[in-house]
């Protein structure tokens, strides 16, 4: 199957008041299309820039980043995103805040399409009832729910998720887990996922790859495609648990608290 | 019963004020020359109504047209301000030091340069002593957009002005309502700066000369009273408007 995002070498560094600061070095990531792809790494090891280089919005100082067989310059129509601060426009309903994108997104949807489909995909994520609620009346979950409506109403591709449960506590994050795997069953994107929890790449993922401290480059990556299970009881099995450790152990490796035995 | 709360609740406010200036007036015995109460304003509105009404509008409708030109003016200052960084730094110091200066200095060389256009200074003051905290409140609502509001619109290949409009205005509508507020009541203190300080026989600053001039102190104080109901008028309007633009910013009370 052709790579949906190819990320080669991509190199890239910010421009500070004490010179540069490298936060990529030699990047490598593929992402074959409708896979699920989670990147991990320690903090601040560059996860953020990544999202922001796929999504166009930034350029890299070197390498390439392929969206579709087609090289990535700019910002494009067939990219979501979400973030962990479940930014809503508070002056718009849930259901206008869901159909912003096709408000940018040249399509040929009447308006009432539109609407049925933003409610559709609110109904999808459990949020059927709150269409006409202002973000302010919703709790952070139900935020991050309607975020991802809002990120996946323009059918997308790409999917570009940038920490969207950080903020959540844990029993609302497994919640959004398996909304998630909803979603992905009904409506098949490719999807990039930065997360700081192994468990959640873990069981949403079925690549995940393990970044490695600043300036980041890929250090290991994992499969962890969990016999297609969704279940949530499928990260408290043994091959997860050993999965899990072998994450963790990368993690410990990239901060550099442990040696790489293969090296070592 | 909420819309009658709401009514009353400053309604009576005023009344308790009202009366509390009578007795203070009453207790200390002071003559009108010294301190009018309201009770002696009740001849003065009576006496001279239609004058009230004649200046009261040419106060009013210059105020108008000078807060109307700081909205413009100042929101794009601000916008100016709000979007670049270089020009932050360079109009800060500018705005700063031209709000600062007190307006009863400008006053006369505004009378000066238009001599004779007296709506035209009138209003030019106006705007002047408004027109700062729009242009403040615009730039500090649109530099302190966060991030992710853009780039939720730029992944999408939205243009700036896109942007603009669907995000960055209505976000900073909240902020430029409460500018408008006090820009209301400084408008006021402009109009009239102009209408007292370089007379020209228009306006409720005209009156309130004509009151000094004549020793009729209840007249000078009816004016005053009569300045802060279009005050409170004008305000109400901009309250009126928030609700109808910027209601969303209001959370319910908890």
């Amino acid at each position: 199957m052709a790579n949906l995002i190819d990320i080669k070498g991509v190199t890239h560094a910010y421009k500070t008041d004490n010179g540069p600061l490298p936060v990529l070095d030699d990047l490598n990531i593929s992402v074959p299309e409708g896979d699920f792809c989670a990147v991990v790494g320690p903090s601040g090891c560059g996860k953020s820039t990544l999202t922001k280089l796929v999504a166009g919005l930034m350029k890299p100082d070197q390498g390439e980043v392929w969206l579709h067989g087609e090289r990535v310059t700019s910002p494009r129509s067939t990219v979501g995103m979400a973030f962990q601060n479940p930014v809503m426009l508070e002056w718009r309903t849930i259901l206008q805040n869901v159909l912003l994108p096709l408000e940018i997104v040249p399509n040929k949807m009447t308006k009432k399409q539109k609407e049925e489909r933003g409610r559709e995909l609110l109904a999808l994520v459990g949020l059927e009832g709150f269409e006409d609620k202002r973000p302010s009346e919703l709790s952070g979950g139900m935020r991050q729910r309607a975020s991802l409506c809002r990120a996946i109403v323009h059918k997308p591709d790409v999917l570009i998720m940038d920490e969207p449960f950080g903020a959540l506590d844990a029993f609302t994050r497994e919640d959004l887990w398996q909304t998630m795997h909803a979603l992905r069953a009904e409506e098949p994107f490719t999807g990039v996922l930065i997360t700081h929890d192994l468990r959640e790449s873990v069981y949403l993922a079925d690549e995940v790859i393990v970044l490695s401290g600043r300036p980041a480059t890929t250090q290991h990556v994992e499969n962890v495609k969990l016999d297609g299970r969704t279940d949530l009881e499928v990260i408290y099995t043994p091959e997860a648990t050993e999965i899990l450790h072998r994450l963790r152990h990368q993690i410990e490796i990239a901060q550099g608290r442990a040696k790489d035995e293969e090296t070592a | 019963m909420k819309t009658f709360k709401k009514i009353a609740t400053p309604t009576i406010a005023i009344v308790i004020f009202l009366a509390f200036w009578e007795f203070i007036v009453w207790v200390n015995q002071w003559p009108n020359y010294k301190m009018a109460s309201p009770s002696d304003l009740i001849p003065a509105y009576a006496k001279y109504w239609n004058l009230f009404l004649i200046y009261g509008w040419q106060t009013l409708w210059r105020t108008v047209v000078g807060l109307l030109v700081a909205v413009v003016f100042g929101t794009l200052i601000g916008m100016i301000m709000g979007f670049s960084r270089t020009m932050r730094d360079a109009l800060y110091p500018l705005l700063v030091g031209f709000n600062a200066i007190p307006k009863a200095t400008v006053v006369p060389v505004i009378a000066l340069i238009l001599i004779g256009q007296h709506d035209l200074n009138t209003v030019l003051i106006a705007f002047m002593i408004s027109f700062f905290p729009i242009s403040v409140a615009v730039s500090i609502g649109l530099s302190t957009l966060e991030p992710e509001y853009r780039d939720i619109l730029r992944s999408l290949g939205a243009s700036k002005w896109t942007i603009f409009w669907k995000i960055a205005l209505p976000k900073t509508l909240p902020e430029f309502f409460g500018a408008l507020k006090v820009a209301v009541t400084l408008a006021f203190i402009g109009t009239n700066l102009m209408e007292i300080v370089e007379p020209h026989g228009k306006g409720l600053g005209h009156l309130f000369d004509s009151g000094k001039i004549n020793a009729d102190y209840p007249l000078m104080f009816a004016v005053l009273i009569a300045l802060a109901f279009l005050g409170i008028l004008l305000y109400y309007i901009v309250v009126a408007l928030e609700k109808i633009f910027a209601g969303w910013a209001e959370r319910p009370q908890g």
